[in-house]
């Protein structure tokens, strides 16, 4: 077995242990469609001479092929990947590209200029120092350069290159690019980007990218590559304070229990007096772990694995944190969400959310309103849309370790994923919790209705279904309990008929029966509304003063009367269960609609008209009148 | 370490790899032989240390490989105790499949392609974690590092989750499964200089020695054993040789090389004009070939 160990004839010249020492520079790459982005970057590769001999030679029979230049090498074909991509012309997803100069190495995120791609471009800013924005000098700032400058800020990226191309279109004028400069800048400074540097180019020619441009003397600042070599390269935003996502316990034997994690934040030494959060637990720092032998401290990006003074219950998703600087623990905050889905997001619907290595259930309560991505104004919305940026509420069904993402990335942003389909549909970074709870234990929270009701992400209140027999209440509620089930509604139905076979198996039909059978299935009902759910009740409810009752039950908005308005005449045809034959016979007393009176409702919440439509577009009209009265937000979907 | 950025590259693939323990049941570590093998599992002992490594290791065994990768894996595994699973495609044993008679494509796509599916299928795999590099062909440059598999074992661009920060979504329906490539960010020069650093071993095939050699179709091809038969006019030399990458030994073709030792295969390295995966005959026998590959679960 051959080890490669002859290191002492190591002789790197100095600037290429410059290059191998110093961490990549991650940047991203972006611009409307023809801005020549492709080019761009094929050129840098092959001026820093990435491209092989081999490729070369592939890249001149294909620009023969594919080629838009026409017998001369198109760079644009170093980049455009996938076949597909290719024959089209067009770019559909992040790529990566790595290469490396004297003095550093580079991570390109390559992404396209399409506006419906925003996700693929919050992708690659997500993990990005800097964003190259490309505009055509021809056409100036556009809709897409503002669409992506504002993603960029959005995500935290420090640096913003505002690369104007095509300078030898516009003839290497200097006015041209000062104009086009000097517009960006002030949507710079309305948006927030701090840190932008403009530099004229031609990426077709090499105007300013690797060398300094013979047409273009008037500019006397750096070339794009020199640029990104030698620009401060912030990390992304660490805290100051010990934070170790539990990734794994690492168990090997009885007498060693660790707790496996990459630090986002801080420094940790042996002694250390630490937090396990969101539980709260302390203990010591007893030994910090790793391949190469224990060591006495570790810093924000190691991986190591901790051990502790203390027998501790810690899983997969706790926080170790420094004991005297804990992290704020939420189960509701504030966050921008970038929505990825072609699926819309609808308040309300619950979804995963992965944090870190937390991972629990999460619903958008309420969309604050939409970011406009020309120059970060807000709208407003009732749902999101693939590529649509907004202000949102998020609620999720255990309380989470955070940060403010502007403080640290890592703590600060999660994705969201459809619990069917398992996609990831969604990206978030957070601004803020919304109950300020380090100091309190979640559990000493008194839990209200309304939380109940939140942590299911809707809105509880009880829909209360009057009306004749054979009406078509039960089929009606059948129908809107499914439809809600599938939108993610926690429901439940009490019918009249399953009811009497247990808790009022004791009733009859008289008026005080009826009155005590009413009387209980809306204190149950309120209970279940208590409880969050969204309750249905079928019942024939024939008195109008016990329907007041149960109504009265509930607060203000909470209950809904639902009357299915089918003339007896249509009952009495459609008689499913034979009762009314019974009744005509006189086989049953106290029978409504016969020989029992039925008060219709004056002023139902909902008038369904049960004699001409079928259950589902009754039980659609329903779903209407929510969305009215903004019980659910819009849900066709 | 002395290399900052080779300790930022090996931090975020530690993290990939005990994302990778966490989020699923029944990972397996497709063990290639090669450098990036060699790496990942370096970076798995260091991932999961006191514990030893919590999956085993698969070799899709074309039965054509080096006889030195072969006494290579062999050695290894006994050196470190590793659960090595060795798979070979009895099928494509049973219809003697060779790339001498059945040519580059019809042995890859049977002894390898339609091999790992048997092993990931009879073994129940959920995530493969591989050695693939973002950097060593073009198609590869928009490869997730958790890369989606459809129940088919099929590649689907549209399935292709989006990966923001360090939030890898490993989440699966039932058959479906994951590869997964910690070393998505690594070039090969980063390869190598880890290899170095760490002290990592590695075949001895990557180093330059004298070696039998044919020339053909402008590549040289090392004569491994006595199944490569002699074309007219072919006469075997010996050649000062070494390989950038390794292969099936009649579709891997050598490089002339003096570099003995991993100092001057770095050095070779950065001057060189050619392309780590030039030697491989597989990727040139379509058009986007490697695409193709990808979507037909090569990977």
């Amino acid at each position: 077995m051959n080890t490669s160990s002859s290191k002492a004839s190591s002789a790197a010249s100095k600037d290429a242990a410059l290059a191998e020492g110093e961490p990549a520079l991650r940047f991203l790459t972006c611009g409307s469609v023809d801005d020549g982005k492709s080019t761009l970057i094929g050129r840098l590769l092959y001026e820093t001479g990435q491209i092989s001999n081999d490729s070369l030679q592939a890249l001149e029979t294909e620009s023969k092929v594919y080629g838009t230049n026409g017998d001369s090498i198109d760079f644009a074909l170093l980049v455009d990947g996938l076949q597909a991509e290719r024959e089209q012309g067009i770019t559909i997803d992040v790529a990566y590209r790595y290469f490396a100069t004297g003095r550093r190495k580079f991570i390109v995120a390559d992404t396209p200029g399409h506006e419906q791609y925003t996700r693929n471009m919050a992708t690659g800013a997500s993990r990005s120092d800097v964003a190259v924005v490309l505009v055509d000098a021809r056409k100036g700032i556009l809709r897409q350069t503002r669409r992506h400058s504002c993603i960029a800020r959005l995500l935290g990226v420090g640096h913003v290159v505002l690369a104007v191309n095509k300078m030898d279109l516009v003839d290497y004028s200097e006015e041209r690019f000062r104009e086009v400069e000097a517009s960006y800048h002030q949507f710079a400074q309305e948006v927030g980007i701090l840190e932008v540097s403009a530099i004229p180019l031609s990426a077709l020619k090499g105007d300013n990218l690797c060398v300094h441009s013979k047409s273009m003397r008037w500019f006397r600042g750096p070339t794009l590559l020199e640029y990104l070599e030698t620009v401060d390269a912030g990390c992304p935003y660490v805290g100051d304070f010990l934070r170790m996502p539990v990734q794994l316990v690492c168990r090997p034997n009885q007498h060693f229990r660790g707790y496996a994690g990459t630090l986002s934040s801080g420094i940790v030494k042996v002694g250390d007096k630490i937090a396990v959060m969101p539980s709260g637990r302390t203990s010591m720092i007893d030994r910090i772990v790793t391949y190469n032998g224990d060591q006495q401290q570790a810093v924000a990006g190691d991986a190591v694995v901790l051990t502790l003074t203390d027998e501790v219950d810690i899983s997969r998703g706790d926080v170790i944190c420094a004991d005297e600087q804990r992290p704020e623990i939420s189960d509701q905050f504030q966050a921008n969400v970038v929505w990825m889905s072609t699926k819309p997001m609808l308040p309300g619907r619950p979804y995963i959310i992965q944090q870190g290595t937390q991972r629990t259930n999460a619903q958008i309560s309420t969309i604050k309103h939409r970011i406009g991505m020309d120059t970060l104004q807000e709208m407003s919305a009732r749902k999101l849309q693939l590529n649509d940026v907004a202000v949102a509420n998020l609620s999720t069904s255990k309380p989470l370790v955070i940060a403010p993402y502007a403080k640290e990335t890592r703590l600060g942003s999660f994705i969201l994923i459809d619990r069917h389909s398992n996609e990831t549909v969604g990206a978030g970074m957070i601004n803020y919790g919304l109950h300020r709870a380090q100091n309190i234990h979640w559990q000493s929270i008194n839990v209200t209705k309304e939380q109940r009701a939140h942590s299911k992400g809707q809105k509880a209140c009880c829909l209360w279904f009057t009306g004749l027999s054979g009406s078509g209440k039960s089929t009606v509620a059948n129908a809107l309990e499914i439809k809600l089930q599938k939108r993610g509604f926690h429901t439940y139905i009490l019918d009249g008929d399953n009811v009497r076979h247990g808790l009022n198996r004791d009733l009859g039909f008289t008026d005080s029966d009826r009155v005590e059978n009413i009387r209980r299935v809306s204190e149950v009902s309120r209970l279940m509304v208590d409880a969050g759910l969204v309750t249905i009740v079928s019942f024939i409810s024939p008195f109008r003063a016990e329907r007041r009752m149960a109504r009265e039950r509930f607060d203000d908005g909470e209950f809904l009367e639902i009357f299915v308005d089918t003339p007896l005449g249509i009952c009495e045809e459609r008689d499913p269960k034979g009762l009314y034959v019974k009744a005509r016979r006189g086989e049953i007393n106290n029978f409504t609609g016969i020989s029992s009176p039925y008060e219709a409702p004056e002023r139902p919440d909902i008038r369904l008209n049960g004699g001409t439509l079928q259950p589902d577009e009754l039980a659609d009209q329903i779903i209407a009148e929510f969305v009215r009265r903004r019980f659910i937000e819009d849900i066709q979907s | 370490m002395a290399l900052r950025h080779l300790r930022v590259l090996e931090e975020e693939s530690v993290y990939i790899l005990r994302e990778v323990i966490a989020q699923f049941e029944q990972p397996v570590l497709l063990y290639s032989i090669g450098k990036g093998s060699s790496v990942l599992l370096h970076l798995a002992f260091k991932a999961f240390h006191p514990a030893p490594i919590p999956f085993p290791l698969l070799h899709v065994d074309t039965t054509w490989k080096f006889s030195e990768m072969i006494s290579f894996r062999n050695e290894l595994a006994k050196k470190f105790d590793l659960d090595m699973i060795v798979h070979v495609n009895q099928e494509g044993i049973k219809n003697r499949i060779s790339p001498i008679i059945h040519g580059s494509a019809v042995h890859t796509d049977v002894m390898k392609t339609q091999a790992l599916r048997q092993a990931l299928n009879e073994h129940k795999f959920d995530a493969a974690i591989g050695g693939a590099r973002r950097d060593e062909e073009k198609s590869r440059a928009k490869e997730r590092i958790f890369s989606h598999r459809t129940v088919e074992h099929r590649w689907d661009a549209r399935n292709q989750r989006p990966e923001l920060w360090n939030q890898f979504n490993g989440r699966l329906a039932p058959g479906e499964s994951m590869r997964v490539f910690p070393l998505s960010d690594w070039t090969e020069l980063d390869v190598w200089n880890y290899i170095e650093e760490e002290e990592i071993p590695v075949v001895p095939l990557y180093f330059a020695k004298e070696r039998p050699v044919v020339e053909r179709d402008g590549m040289l091809i090392q004569i491994d054993d006595d199944r490569l038969p002699l074309l007219p006019g072919e006469t075997p030399q010996i050649r000062r040789v070494r390989f950038r990458s390794l292969g099936c030994y009649p579709l891997t073709g050598a490089i002339e090389s003096a570099a003995t030792n991993i100092n001057e295969l770095i050095e070779e390295l950065k001057v060189s004009r050619l392309s780590e995966r030039q030697g491989r005959l597989i990727d040139k026998d379509q058009s986007a070939s490697m695409e193709k590959k990808k979507e037909e679960e090569y990977f």
